[in-house]
């Protein structure tokens, strides 16, 4: 038995085999055949079993994610069969007498680059449909194994060097019962979405892809960050027990799902969630959300080829308004740039995205997909209580800008008769140091403050979260964090104003207590984290954790912050 | 022979979900079918060559059919075309 230790990414425990997922690079030679015959029918075989494959997806993602996920199957079934890529194809192969791989590849290429030049950005891309299901084609002429993921149909631990958000998207939880990853940390997109699936992940193990071989058994423990690797019976058991009594603090947590959210001295704060999309909703209400408090609208500009139309953004925003059934919905605006990218807006790499052309900024610069994407908030809001805020706002000037750009479609909306709420509520993410320090400037103006903790810690400890070796920078308890964020609360409340919390921190067991003693209203978690913290909360006397802010103000490590709270909890009990 | 002009009007032109839904449509007739646009001539049973039209708004397709069901292939095409809001019959 071996052990990889990692970051604890999404809460739960799996034992499962390993199932290693690697990037696949096929070499396709030319060779003169005897038999073309022989050829011919390997090219079939292919078409066939590659047909069979894409229709179990198709049917899979269906099921699991709904008909627009599923459309792009169809595509790829009807490519499996166009006689404008098979009949010229076999042709080949009989009058060339060439392999089939090699004449397949011949003919897809000419319609990967016929795509590639097109003038039109969507065919463009459309080249990525056209290399999938030719490289599935070419695997099975070949005999290569390619990685399918929806395509896993036993239980599994899936291991990884990484997984984009996408290939998350597409992991079935039936099947895949936990992922470890040798990079990433706890607020990387694989883990964010591990927590809103709720499959058990443990990230940033470093090397566990070359410590791992298929099948082996794994036990991932996503509550500690650790993987087992081939671990004896004795381990297993206890881990499988250790997996119940998680199943049943779960059930136990569950019976506060319809309850508000109150400390033992009666002071009220509003549990939110955060989510990416209108899927994750029932996610949130199962898990007893009083609001969504972060929407990451990125999600719908993600995983496609070209910006989203305001009518798709109109549906999802409404949906998720709809679902909500008046409870309060936060959307921030586009957030790409930094850690997300998006291939068809063609930005330049940069040295230091996280400092660079993002969010609001980007936004701000090129506002057609600014307005476009305000529009249909606008639109939507007249479906649900809607709050909108902007990202990554550092001074008073780009969020009057926001506002008066959003007041501008406003107008318009209204002059072309469509409805638009009035009851709107406006904010900003408070992430960017500069906003924090002068947030009593900025609480004039804004109905609401967000304060996005991922990134605020980034920016005041100047340490990129994404790089491992600067991890230990990564301190939500650092005094200095702390006081940021009671600056923030106290400005808000001067002005009558509420704030958020909608950071990974907002649902942390050890930042809570100082976070409710500084009076923050409203705690946006993923939704699992929820009513974990609503148990925690009920036995917290809020008047006590003033104190124990305090006190926390004071202290001069974030080690003696942990300190202070562990102790108060061990007094708790 | 069978044929009927439209006008695409849809701000995304055709992609690949109304393509994917035309071809479909097309492959369920026995007859030959064909659209012909920008100059080019393809068949309506190649999603390849639809989609490599680069059809855009204001573009004009027409689509043919010769075969024994060739008298309810249009019909079938154009409901597709109308109800992917893909664009209108051109007069």
């Amino acid at each position: 038995m071996s052990k990889v230790q990692g970051i604890a990414a999404a809460a739960g425990i799996a034992v499962a085999k390993a199932f290693r997922m690697e990037e696949v690079h096929l070499t396709v030679e030319k060779r003169t055949v005897e038999q073309p015959e022989a050829e011919l029918a390997k090219l079939d075989q292919a078409l066939g079993k590659s047909r069979i494959e894409v229709q179990l997806l198709k049917e899979r993602t269906l099921q699991q994610m709904g008909e627009k996920k599923a459309e792009i199957f169809e595509s790829h079934l009807l490519i499996l069969q166009d006689p404008e890529l098979i009949g010229p194809v076999r042709d080949k192969i009989s009058s060339e007498r060439v392999n089939a791989d090699f004449a397949l590849k011949e003919v897809a290429d000419m319609f990967i680059s016929m795509f590639e030049n097109n003038k039109s950005a969507y065919l463009r891309e459309r080249a990525a449909d056209m290399r999938d299901v030719t490289k599935r084609v070419l695997a099975h002429i070949q005999g290569v194994k390619i990685t399918d993921l929806s395509a896993i149909q036993e239980e599994v631990v899936l291991v990884a060097i990484d997984l984009t958000p996408s290939e998350t998207a597409q992991l079935d939880r039936n099947y895949v019962k936990g992922f470890a990853t040798n990079i990433g940390g706890r607020t990387s997109h694989s883990a964010i979405m591990a927590r809103s699936l709720e499959i058990p992940a443990v990230v940033g193990t470093k090397n566990i892809l070359d410590e791992v071989k298929d099948g082996d058994l794994l036990i991932l423990d996503g509550l500690e960050g650790v993987v087992l690797i081939n671990p004896n019976a004795e381990t297993v058991a206890a881990y499988r027990e250790k997996q119940q009594r998680y199943e049943e603090q779960k059930v136990e947590w569950a019976k506060l799902k319809d309850k508000p959210t109150v400390s033992a001295d009666g002071h009220h704060v509003e549990l939110a969630a955060n989510i990416g999309t209108p899927n994750d909703v029932t996610g949130v209400l199962d898990n007893g959300g009083e609001a969504v408090g972060l929407y990451r609208t990125e999600f719908l500009y993600m995983g496609r080829d070209k910006l989203p139309s305001e009518k798709d953004q109109f549906n999802a925003y409404r949906t998720v308004l709809e679902k909500m059934e008046g409870k309060p919905v936060v959307v921030r605006t586009l957030d790409i740039g930094g850690d997300k990218e998006l291939s068809y807006l063609k930005l330049p790499k940069e040295m230091n995205p996280f400092l660079g052309y993002r969010a609001v900024r980007l936004c701000l610069d090129q506002q057609d997909i600014f307005r476009t994407q305000l529009r249909a908030l606008l639109r939507a809001s007249v479906y649900g209580n809607l709050r909108i805020m902007f990202p990554m706002i550092a001074t008073l000037d780009e969020f009057r800008q926001s506002k008066a750009i959003l007041l501008e479609e406003k107008e318009k909306l209204k002059q072309e008769d469509i409805p638009v709420s009035d009851e709107i509520q406006l904010g900003i993410m408070v992430e960017i140091p500069s906003t924090a320090v002068l947030a009593d400037q900025f609480a004039k103006e804004v109905d609401f403050f967000s304060i996005g903790t991922n990134d605020l810690i980034q920016y005041t400890m100047a340490a990129d979260r994404m790089n491992e070796r600067v991890s230990y920078l990564y301190q939500p308890y650092n005094p200095a964090i702390i006081r940021l964020v009671k600056i923030v609360i106290d400005a808000a409340h001067k002005e009558g104003r509420w704030v958020g919390m909608c950071g990974e921190m907002a649902g942390d067991s050890t930042a809570i207590p100082i976070l409710l003693g500084l009076g923050l209203d409203e705690f946006s978690m993923s939704a699992t984290s929820i009513l974990p913290a609503r148990t925690q909360i009920s036995k917290l006397s809020q008047a006590d954790m003033q104190k124990l802010a305090e006190q926390a103000l004071q202290k001069s490590t974030a080690e003696e912050v942990v300190q202070l709270v562990e102790q108060f909890a061990g007094t708790q009990q | 022979m069978q044929q009927k002009k439209f006008r695409v009007t849809d701000e995304d032109g055709i992609h690949a979900r109304p393509a994917t839904a035309l071809v479909n449509t097309a492959n369920k007739f026995k007859s030959e079918v064909f659209a012909e646009a920008l100059g080019k001539k393809v068949t309506m049973k190649s999603i390849l060559g639809v989609l490599s039209f680069g059809l855009e708004p204001g573009d004009e397709i027409t689509f043919i059919a010769e075969g024994e069901d060739e008298a309810q292939v249009i019909p079938a095409l154009e409901e597709v075309f109308v109800k992917e809001g893909l664009g209108e019959v051109y007069e």
